[in-house]
């Protein structure tokens, strides 16, 4: 029976890796963008332009190019990037570490701190601390994070120096730490070089905060509402007629009830942050997912966007697949199904 | 309790921070380090680098035969040649070769050096091999037309009697960079001439060598200890890619870089007084001009084309708008290279316009979609281009896409009015020549990559002229035909030149020796100091 639904859940899993990247595909193709001219530039010859197509295998029909791309992927090959001249598997293996650290420093920072606001703000709701934290998650959801981004750089870098500023780590540490999991807090530590650990440290920081700000807000807003319907049950008056303090019926009675669909949410946030964060990894020329995806797709190329967008979708089914599973350890009535 | 840990915890991250960010404050001293954009790079084997950066980071590394004077580009001066000698009919030259002079990997530059680089450019075909195609060369008859003739000799015939001044000037383009035979061919896999390796390594002669190239990341260029003209100052230089300006502007002031190559007028504007900085302008040879597609019945009109010429506000763009990041010219031959000339007869001038528009019985009403790339300059052009044409009577729709997609349509000859601009491919009047005054084949099923072709203006009387200028041998004979050609087609093309381009740089005070020259193949850091 375990056989049966783990076969089940493999040949779910490729089929919809399989049908994200046919559609991804096909967009690619309608696109009004050739292809050949993002590689060989807009003063290549004819010939020099009909070799490259030819060499990029557009001259066949779309099936055959797409039969040949689930060929290569199959085989683990992604292809070449022609934008950047480098196999997709390189690009992604470069770009996938630093999205991940700052998306996990990110969703580290909205768990910790919007999870207690969410539920506070539930707790006392209406009261200036409510009003407070939805003030703050408002302004979390509506501020351009471009302009916030740089704002932060502008105070936190520029003016107090507080922290360093673009990029990953700084350039004297940059090619002396031996890369072993691509995520740099790791590396620079296995490695024993506090120096550099802190100019790591120093520059995660800022995206990392912005990034968590964000997602703070969303799961602070959610986890009000799921709350709320919790403290609205019957069970809670029932727990505060038998005269269970506050603090016991927020996290020992109500907050247990909400959390199945704040891991949800918790999940949905840390995937939206492994898509990459386009617009904070610009200001911070941090060379992550989200900025090679939208680079590649602006040029056309293709292997690119579709090396990144099978990377984005495995994670979503590895997210849901992770909630799934910790579903029956939070709600006893899932265990049954 | 809670709330005295998480204090304490906040002090803790950015102590820690600050600490980190105290200990980068400056970049090192025998270091460069350059805040710019560099995700245009797809390859850096000079047989097919073809983006702004990979241009630059090639003319770094690699030595070609000739090379461009940065201080006087009407002079090309030797490079890895010593001397040349040119037959009187123009077709062949033969090249010295400067004794002693190495490649980075210890290996002596020879003439089979030489040989083998100029004919992988053509074998190979990649987007810079039209540059030397255009003397003749094919892959069935490179191994005649470059040869080595003796242990310091190499000879070159070209098909035409060209003017010795546009092969030169073409052997002087990137694309005719020397590599070095035996680290390519020991690197090559599936006859591929090297050209994997080379893209993402280096075997030059040049003042540096390619250390490391992480895409969309960093770029770092290592002295060449070998070089002929002595080691440069700088160990290193680091290009970081920094897409957004503001960024770079931030970044040069805290001192987290020495210089910052992608600054926007207000990045300028807010840096032009800060002690630390200076602020430099390079003229380049980048022109921007709109054109009509004459594929559209209604754009046919030459009337059409003269009054659009009165309604661009030229002066209010560059002084308001671009803020010195381009000055206004006309011609298709940028100021500062030989034979250019500068008139710039048009200015706003909306009666003008109207009453050309009336006597040639063109309407108010009339509509014109124009494509353009969606950002700066191009929007802010375009924006003011509609403004002033609407008080003519003609309404501009614009069109903003990626640049990719933009080329794309421009290439099928889909638009009707494009806002683009163009770049020479090496310094000799007729690579301009060629794009806007020549073109003999106005068929589909003839596509050239001229201005002319792709709206459709088919010239045979100035694609004569532009050929007998190609084939001059009098030097200022041939620069006054294209002077000729420049003054006919500023006031009879269906396109409006508009500006020139000017780099302007920020750098630290201390930077000193930086080349900026009017193309990317003249970015040069072998003199830098700091």
């Amino acid at each position: 029976m375990k056989a049966f639904a783990f076969l089940r859940g493999v040949t779910t899993l490729v089929i919809t890796l399989a049908g994200l990247l046919f559609i991804t595909f096909v967009i690619g193709r309608v696109m009004p963008i050739d292809p050949v001219v993002a590689v060989v530039g807009d003063k290549a010859s004819q010939e020099t332009y009909a070799r490259a197509r030819e060499e990029m295998g557009l001259d066949k029909p779309i099936w055959v190019q797409f039969g040949r791309y689930i060929e290569g992927v199959a085989r683990g090959d992604l292809g070449q990037s022609s934008s950047s001249g480098q196999p997709v598997v390189e690009d992604i293996a470069r770009a996938f570490p630093a999205t991940l650290e700052l998306s996990v420093f990110a969703i580290v920072i909205g768990v910790l701190v919007g999870l207690p606001l969410g539920v506070y703000a539930a707790h006392r709701r209406n009261t200036w601390f409510d009003h407070a934290a939805r003030f703050m998650s408002l302004f979390g959801y509506s501020t351009p994070v471009f302009w916030l981004g740089l704002i932060a750089l502008l105070i936190f870098y520029a003016q107090l120096g507080w922290t360093s500023g673009p990029g990953r780590i700084g350039t004297a540490y940059r090619y002396t730490v031996q890369e072993w999991s691509g995520l740099l807090l790791i590396d620079t530590l296995r490695s024993g070089d506090w120096n550099a650990f802190r100019s790591a440290f120093s520059h995660i920081i800022l995206p990392g905060l912005l990034l968590g700000y964000f997602s703070l807000a969303y799961i602070a807003r959610m986890t009000r509402n799921f709350m709320i319907e919790e403290l609205n049950k019957e069970y809670v008056t029932m727990a505060r007629i038998k005269g269970a303090s506050e603090t016991r019926i927020l996290w020992r009675h109500a907050f247990p009830n909400a959390l199945v669909p704040v891991v949800t949410v918790i999940a949905l946030s840390f995937g939206h942050l492994l898509e990459g964060a386009v617009l904070t990894e610009t200001v911070f020329a941090w060379p992550g997912l989200g900025l090679y995806i939208t680079k590649s797709l602006f040029s056309a190329d293709m292997p690119a966007v579709l090396g990144g967008t099978l990377v984005v979708g495995v994670c979503f089914v590895l997210l849901n697949k992770a909630t799934e599973l910790i579903y029956p350890f939070l709600d006893p009535r899932t265990r049954a199904r | 309790m809670i709330k005295r840990v998480s204090l304490a915890l906040t002090a803790a991250v950015f102590a820690l921070a600050a600490g980190a960010a105290d200990l980068e404050a400056k970049t090192p001293p025998n270091v460069l380090v350059v805040a710019k954009n560099i995700d245009d790079i797809v390859s850096l084997d000079p047989a097919q680098a073809y983006e702004f950066t990979s241009g630059e980071v090639v003319s770094n590394i690699y030595n070609k035969l000739v090379e461009y004077n940065p201080a006087d580009v009407e002079k090309v001066m030797p490079g890895l040649a010593e001397s040349w000698t040119i037959s009187d009919d123009g077709k062949t030259i033969i090249f010295k070769l400067k004794s002693g002079v190495k490649f980075a990997s210890g290996n002596p530059v020879r003439p089979e050096d030489v040989v083998f680089s100029l004919r992988r450019v053509i074998v190979l075909k990649k987007a810079p091999a039209f540059i030397l195609a255009q003397f003749g060369w094919n892959a069935d008859n490179i191994d005649q037309m470059v040869r080595k003739t003796g242990n310091d000799q190499v000879t070159i015939t070209i098909a035409e009697n060209f003017a010795p001044s546009f092969v030169l000037n073409a052997l002087a383009a990137r694309p005719a960079s020397i590599v070095d035979e035996k680290e390519a061919v020991k690197n090559a896999k599936d006859n591929d001439l090297g050209n994997a390796w080379l893209s993402r390594n280096s075997a030059g002669s040049g003042p540096f060598t390619l250390r490391v190239w992480r895409p969309g990341e960093s770029l770092v260029l290592e002295a060449n200890k070998n070089f002929a003209g002595g080691a440069p100052k700088m160990n290193q230089v680091i290009l970081n890619h920094v897409a957004e300006a503001s960024t770079q502007r931030l970044m040069i002031e805290s001192g987290d870089v020495d210089i910052a190559r992608n600054l926007g007028p207000d990045q300028i504007a807010a840096l032009r007084d800060k002690a630390p900085i200076k602020i430099e302008t390079y003229p380049q040879a980048a022109l921007h001009f709109f054109s009509l597609n004459l594929k559209h019945e209604k754009l046919r009109d030459p009337a059409l084309w003269e009054a659009m010429r009165y309604l661009i506000d030229y002066d209010g763009i560059a002084t308001t708008l671009l803020r010195g990041q381009m000055k206004v010219h006309q011609t298709f031959w940028p100021t500062g290279f030989p034979g250019a000339v500068e008139d710039r007869p048009y200015k706003l001038d909306v009666a003008k316009a109207k009453e050309i528009l009336a006597k040639a019985n063109i309407q108010p009403g009339l509509t014109v979609d124009m494509d353009m790339i969606s950002s700066a300059p191009f929007t802010d052009i375009g924006q003011s281009m509609q403004a002033t044409m609407a008080q003519a009577g003609i309404k501009l729709n614009l069109l903003p896409g990626t640049s990719a997609q933009v080329i794309t349509k421009y290439r099928a000859r889909q638009h009707e009015m494009m806002l683009l601009y163009w770049g020479p491919d090496f310094m000799d009047p007729h690579s301009n020549a060629k794009a806007f005054a020549y073109n003999v084949d106005n068929a589909d099923t003839a596509p050239q990559s001229t201005t002319t072709w792709r709206n459709s203006w088919l010239v045979p009387e100035l694609s004569a002229r532009t050929r007998a200028a190609l084939v001059e041998r009098d030097p200022a004979k041939r620069l006054d035909m294209y002077r000729e050609l420049q003054r006919d087609v500023l006031k009879s093309s269906p396109w409006v030149m508009t500006f020139q381009a000017q780099a302007q740089v920020a750098l630290r005070k201390e930077v000193s020796g930086f080349i900026h020259g009017p193309t990317n193949d003249l970015v040069l850091y072998r003199n830098v100091s700091k």
